[in-house]
């Protein structure tokens, strides 16, 4: 799992890759907060995941979860159909703005 | 962004290494697998084996990576616990060898040899993808703010479907058949069918394939489609799930409970605690046989079992330890999962004691009955077994458990299909059946006359007999005793006339069924006509002849049609659900009159809460038409029309609320094998308006 980011406007675009599951689902929980503004928007590209299991879907709620206690809104993108599915099947898609692209979800946080 | 630290616990570190790996003595309770701090604590209990050990997988994988033998130093009492740390807790599977006597005349059954399921196993495996194993829940859904609806018992309307087979079929259009997402997508037809409870058949892990038949034509395997053979009472039944496959089963189901509350919709859990899939002596052991049979099972004095359940074994309910288990598994349910109720299979049985012998104050029941967790659950008898004992409305119900009313069954097949003699017994059930459940209000009586055991609405009005041949069982297995009558027919037809009768048929018992006090219970599929073909015993069936064909929707939309209206007239009448009793009054021909002679085949009664609510409900099941006489709708009130079965659809039924006024308010005609509904409104209420806004066009 590996992470990378870039601001655009308002927005901090993080990007993962790889597989995010058990295994490295924590590190990659204490490494996104640690990319996290303090308060802001932020959009998690997921387009370059490979596999993500339930522990990793449950980072993303994690993250969700302090984002909203900490005051900055959090949007997805670039997720993959399988995931998509997932998360649809089980609840966790209703918690999340869900973007087709970094420029819808630049824009659908900036609004 | 950042949380406050939290205090490390000092348990949080292993204190040994056994098999490889790190743990250390683990916590008793709770039972069952749970992450912990740095692993997972496992927790097994056992009175009557000697030692036990750990068996751990990684997912999918025959043999085990690890065996972890329990310590002297890990076991409290009849208690095995160890923490493991350092596991990937989505990646292994666990199951448990037991050790002890094998001595089947003491009722021990020890085999060592066998990797034992946990009895708390709160996740299994899809056996679609591997062996069936116990595998680690996380068990850390974000609810938001849902909790149980604590709907008013009196106030459902139960619709009994099975989880899988409501959407598998191709015409449900979802995008997940029959899964619990699945179920979702149809949660809008519920909706605007407007039952506002479902009782999934069982969900608890089981295996569908354990029938040992095969189709006597095409020479499949038979399936055990319906589920009544539970493996793991704490785990959701993995193939339901569309990720199951992924081990989300558990947020998959959770998911759809969150949905169907959010639209009103309780729902209640058909449970099956009477016996297991293991079977007797020749069945497989999988979990309870080989931890502890002499507990979990009424056994005889020589070992053997006692079959009270018709399928093999008896799970020994009244046996402390077992009692303690069904409590910790049903406040897993209501606590974890939310489930607002539960119906109990065979649940005379849970009345026995060890010895089969009837209890007079059943300790499991009572236990049930006053649990704090379980205070505002609906609890729900099947008040029988399968060895004679029936207890409908003797069932010991503490003021608390309701009963699937067999009298109500039969008594209004009877009447429906004309038998004599039936008129006054059909009064006492409309009534919620005082004569059985007195001073317990009407939520103590289910009201059924289908239930996923038998004909469905469609073939109890198209078959004299049943039609099992496809069970394997040359048509020995289902019930002889159906009380149904084809119309002048066996099977399908293109007779009009028997089609129109059987379609009248249909509505007489569903609006004889919704204008009854007592919940009513619908059977999925019914509001359409569905059919097995005949087959009264369907348990076996994976396929067309059990799924939810949803191009019924379209093909009997009348019949639907008048189904919802019916269900909204319930809704809009509290006298229909909640009584008193007292409140309704008998007639016949002549008003104030009723007949209650052998021969009579007419009955009426009038529900009278007032202006604002009073019914009158018109029975006639004689093949002849009778002109009834009307009692007095109350003061400042005329009668208007809300059903007559005879009508040419649109007509059978209005819209609640904007029904036509009656032209000839002394006597209104029951057509021949009819029911009429009559509902009292203001002289120039809701008839006029509803005339001009009906305009003849329903919907």
């Amino acid at each position: 799992m590996r992470l990378s980011t870039e601001v655009r406007g308002d927005v901090t675009v993080i990007a993962l890759e790889g597989s995010l599951d058990s295994r490295t689902a924590p590190q990659a929980q204490q490494e996104i907060e640690a990319l996290f503004p303090e308060e802001g928007l932020v959009l998690l590209d997921l387009s370059g995941t490979t596999y993500m299991s339930s522990a990793g879907l449950r980072v993303l709620l994690l993250i969700y979860r302090r984002s909203q206690n900490g005051g900055a809104r959090l949007a997805l993108t670039g997720v993959p159909e399988e995931v998509h599915d997932i998360m649809a099947a089980t609840g966790f898609l209703d918690f999340f703005t869900v973007a087709g692209s970094v420029e819808d979800g630049v824009k659908a946080l900036t609004v | 962004m950042t949380a406050r630290p939290t205090i490390e616990r000092i348990d949080a570190y292993p204190t040994r290494t056994i098999g490889g790996f790190s743990v250390r003595a683990g916590r008793p309770l709770p039972f069952g697998a749970t992450p912990v701090p740095g692993g997972v604590n496992f927790s097994v209990y056992s009175n009557n084996a000697t030692a036990m050990t750990l068996v751990l997988y990684r997912a999918g994988e025959s043999e085990p990576m690890a065996e972890l033998p329990f310590p002297d130093s890990y076991v409290i009492g009849g208690v095995y616990s160890m923490t493991v740390f350092d596991l990937d807790v989505e990646d292994i599977e666990y199951g448990y060898r037991a050790y002890g006597p094998f001595d089947p005349e003491r009722g021990h059954r020890f085999d060592p040899s066998v990797v034992l399921a946990d009895p708390y196993a709160r996740l299994m495996s899809d056996a679609s993808t591997g062996p069936r194993r116990s595998r680690v829940a996380l068990d850390d859904f974000d609810w938001e703010d849902d909790r149980p609806l604590r709907l008013p018992h009196e106030d459902l309307v139960i619709y009994e479907l099975h989880a899988r087979g409501f959407t598998k079929d191709p015409s449900s259009g979802v995008s997940a058949p029959g899964t619990y997402a699945g179920l979702i997508e149809k949660i809008p037809y519920l909706r605007e069918l407007g039952v506002n409870c479902v009782e999934l058949l069982p969900i608890f892990e089981f295996d569908e394939n354990d029938n040992p038949r095969s189709h006597p034509v095409t020479g499949e395997p038979l399936s055990n489609y319906w589920g009544y053979n539970t493996v793991a009472y704490f785990a959701p039944k993995a193939s339901y799930a569309s990720t199951g496959r992924y081990g989300m089963q558990a947020d998959e189901f959770k998911n759809l409970v969150k949905h169907l509350h959010k639209a009103g919709i309780e729902v209640i859990l058909d449970v099956v605690f009477n016996h297991t899939a293991e079977g007797n002596e020749h069945g497989p052991t999988i979990s309870f046989k080989g931890l502890d049979n002499a507990t979990y099972y009424m056994l005889t004095p020589d070992g053997h079992y006692y079959n009270f359940s018709g399928t093999g074994n008896t799970l020994n309910c009244n046996n402390p330890v077992v009692r303690g288990f069904v409590l910790d598994c049903l406040r897993y349910w209501a606590s974890e999962y939310h489930i607002d109720g539960f119906r109990f299979d065979l649940a005379a049985i849970l009345g026995r004691g060890p010895d089969g012998s009837l209890l007079w104050n059943p300790p499991l029941l009572e236990s049930l009955a006053y649990d704090p967790v379980l205070r505002d659950c609906k609890l729900i008898a099947e008040a029988w077994d399968a060895a004679g004992l029936y207890q409908v409305g003797s069932f010991p119900n503490y003021c608390r458990w309701s009963e699937w009313n067999g009298r109500y069954r039969d008594t209004v097949r009877r009447f429906v299909k004309g038998d004599t003699g039936v008129a006054g017994d059909l009064a006492t059930r409309m009534v919620g059946s005082p004569d059985l459940y007195a001073q317990r209000g009407t939520s103590a009586t289910i009201n059924f006359v289908l239930c996923h055991d038998g004909f469905t609405l469609n073939d109890l009005v198209s078959y004299n007999e049943k039609h099992n041949y496809a069970n394997g069982e040359d048509n020995r297995d289902g019930d002889n005793n159906n009380q149904s009558w084809n119309c002048g027919h066996e099977g399908p037809t293109d007779d009009p006339e028997v089609l129109a009768l059987r379609g009248r048929q249909m509505r007489n018992v569903l609006m004889i069924l919704l204008a009854s006090q007592g919940v009513p219970m619908i059977l999925a599929g019914d509001e359409v006509g569905r059919t097995q073909q005949g087959n009264n015993n369907a348990y076996c069936h994976d396929g067309p002849m059990t799924w939810f064909d949803w191009d019924l929707v379209g093909r009997n939309a009348d019949l639907l049609r008048f189904v919802r209206k019916a269900i909204r007239f319930r809704q809009a009448h509290p006298v229909l659900r909640r009584g008193p009793a007292s409140a309704v009054s008998w007639h016949g021909v002549r008003p104030w009159t009723a007949d209650w002679s052998e021969g009579c085949r007419v009955l009426a009664g009038m529900f009278d809460a007032g202006a604002d609510d009073c019914v009158y409900v018109a029975a006639n099941s004689h093949w002849e038409g009778h002109s009834l006489e009307l009692p007095a709708p109350p003061a400042g009130t005329v009668w208007h029309v809300f059903a007559d079965t005879a009508a040419p659809t649109p007509l059978d039924a209005h819209e609640p609320g904007a029904e036509p006024p009656l032209q000839d308010q002394s006597r209104v005609d029951v057509g021949p094998r009819s029911v009429v509904v009559l509902v009292a409104h203001g002289a120039a209420g809701a008839g006029g308006q509803a005339e001009q806004r009906d305009n003849g066009k329903e919907e």
